[in-house]
């Protein structure tokens, strides 16, 4: 069996001759010559995916102030940032919405400060003797401040359910709009092409793993929270249904509008469109079998918004061709779906990432410690649940 | 024959004139109501689907333009800012003509202006706010009827 290192692909990258295929090509390239082939003759496979982000936020350090100010209550524009750290820094959550503007929220705030806008900053403190200031109020621009990173709990999600309204009414959700009674499927996931599921089992996904992060380099910081690989697998050891997640850490002053963009989904709230994408190191056959998935080996599982319940029920599974085709059959009926990640844009990334690595500008890293392999969710009972 | 796909806005006092009879009675053509707002003593936006031959629909329209009535071809209805579009694909979800789609390979989003019903249900369900709608608009700030 060929086996290859992360370092010996790294020292091929620097050479300019290592063989870099996009994930939709891999699986392409395996179906007309094998496994085998792609185990021998390919490198690195690049992944791709660009889907609503709720879990993405950003630390920022304003800097100090003359006299200086311990910074307790901090408004960006009007949205509200965590500044329960130390004095001038701050986190910026993407879902946290305006005060009083409409539909505009910390996700909102971060792209105009990557397209080099102006946001009002407004501080309230209780005064110290050291930071002796009680407000402030200023325009900062994303040049002008310290830091700005990305660090987001949980992006990537290794497959998402999929969604449909039983009810009578129009349901307006984070999985985008549900007409009633079966009226339409979402779907958000880039399917073959997404991260995770090019590496079902995270072999070379771990801490320190670095990857490609709204347009510029970041890095796994630890696992995502809700990380839940142990949920059930199909047979390509794909996971049906949400599972791992990573957290992301990226420098927000590197990144590209065109891989980051607030969204705002009617009735639920802001979020973040955000592209994700890893290169997958092909060691092994076991690794080339992996990238070499295809829509129609990863199915996940469909669910009934219409019950307001944690557990929703499920309606059955269904593939990615399926999905992607544009309708599938529920009891008898034929329902039209539609994506809420971009295909377009995931396949985008996935060529740029191909393209820094063809050029020698991306290396890729050895995990410093693996993600957990196994996990338990814990549910959130209320008082009166417990007793 | 043809099929033409327009939207009407008129203001009260053209709104007593019996616009769809004289439309298919002086020019002979086939007229099926899509869609009708009308706001009582304010504005009146109708969208039409117009069949007959080529000649009689122009004549029909310069006669609805005399009358003070603005035409607007069905293209611009629904306008998406190409700039702000990400081709997410969230609008396709809810346009039931099928005047929006996405689909494989190129999974860009595609609009066709002849099925857009103006329904308006894609301008919220964009999470991006990239789609905009003119069947609304005030009359004044619609595009002159030359245009048309
Ligand atoms: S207005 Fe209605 S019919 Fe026209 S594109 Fe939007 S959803 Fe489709
Ligand atoms: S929902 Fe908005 S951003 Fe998404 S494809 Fe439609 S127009 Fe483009």
């Amino acid at each position: 069996m060929a086996t290859k290192t992360i370092a010996e692909i790294n020292e091929k990258i620097r050479r300019g001759e290592a063989v870099v295929l996009t994930a939709d090509q891999a699986a392409a390239m395996a179906k007309e010559q094998g496994v085998k082939a792609v185990a021998q003759q390919v490198d690195v496979v690049t992944t791709g995916t660009f889907g609503p982000m709720c879990s993405s936020g950003a630390f920022l350090n304003f800097g100090h102030s003359d006299p200086p100010i311990k910074m307790s209550r901090v408004h960006l524009n009007d949205v509200p940032a965590y500044a329960g750290i130390a004095a001038v820094d701050a986190y910026l959550g993407a879902t946290e919405l305006s005060d009083g503007r409409p539909e505009y929220g910390g996700a909102h705030v971060l792209e105009e400060l990557l397209r080099g806008k102006a946001v009002r900053l407004r501080a309230t403190a209780y005064g110290t003797d050291c930071y002796p200031r009680s407000q402030i109020e200023s325009d900062i621009r994303l040049a002008d401040i310290n830091e700005a990173f990305l660090f987001n709990p949980r992006n990537a999600y290794q497959n998402y359910g999929a969604a449909v309204n039983s009810s009578s009414r129009t349901l307006r959700t984070y999985m985008g709009t549900l007409l009633p009674k079966f009226g339409n499927v979402n779907y958000s996931t880039s399917g073959c092409l997404s991260p995770l599921l090019n590496d079902p089992y995270l072999r070379t996904i771990g801490i320190g793993t670095k990857l490609f992060l709204g347009g510029a380099q970041g890095y796994v910081a630890w696992n995502g929270t809700q990380h839940n690989p142990s949920r059930p697998r199909n047979e390509h050891g794909i996971p049906v249904g949400g599972a791992a997640t990573l957290s992301l850490i990226g420098d927000l002053k590197a990144m590209s509008p065109d891989f980051f963009r607030a969204a705002y989904f009617d009735g639920y709230g802001a979020s973040l469109f955000l592209g994700v994408g890893i290169p997958i190191p092909v060691l092994d056959e076991d690794l080339a079998r992996c990238v070499a998935v295809t829509d129609h080996d990863i199915q996940t599982t469909l669910f009934d918004y219409g019950v307001a319940e944690r557990n929703r029920p499920s309606l059955g599974t269904y593939s990615y061709g399926e999905l992607k085709s544009g309708q599938i059959l529920l009891n008898g009926k034929k329902i039209r779906t539609a994506p809420l990640s971009s295909q377009k844009k995931a396949l985008v990334i996935a060529k740029q990432l191909k393209g820094w690595i063809e050029q020698g500008d991306f290396l890729l890293s050895e995990a410093v410690a693996p993600l957990p392999q196994q996990a338990t969710l814990h549910a959130l009972n209320s008082k009166d649940e417990v007793k | 024959m043809k099929r033409e796909r327009v939207t009407l806005r008129f203001s009260p006092d053209a709104y007593d004139k019996a616009i769809t009879y004289h439309l298919v009675r002086d020019y002979g053509l086939v007229v099926n109501i899509l869609r009708a707002e009308i706001t009582p003593g304010q504005q009146g936006n109708l969208l039409l689907d117009l069949e007959g031959e080529p000649a009689d629909i122009t004549a029909a329209l310069s006669y609805l333009s005399s009358e003070g009535i603005k035409v607007t071809p069905s293209e611009r209805q629904i306008v998406i800012d190409k700039d702000s579009c990400v081709d997410c694909g969230a609008c396709t979800a809810v346009c039931f003509s099928q005047a929006l789609l996405i689909r494989a390979p190129e999974w860009d989003l595609a609009f066709d202006p002849d099925r857009c019903i103006a329904c308006g249900l894609c301008l919220s369900a964009c999470p991006v706010r990239a789609i905009h709608s003119k069947f609304s608009d005030p009359i004044e700030e619609a595009p002159p009827a030359d245009e048309a």
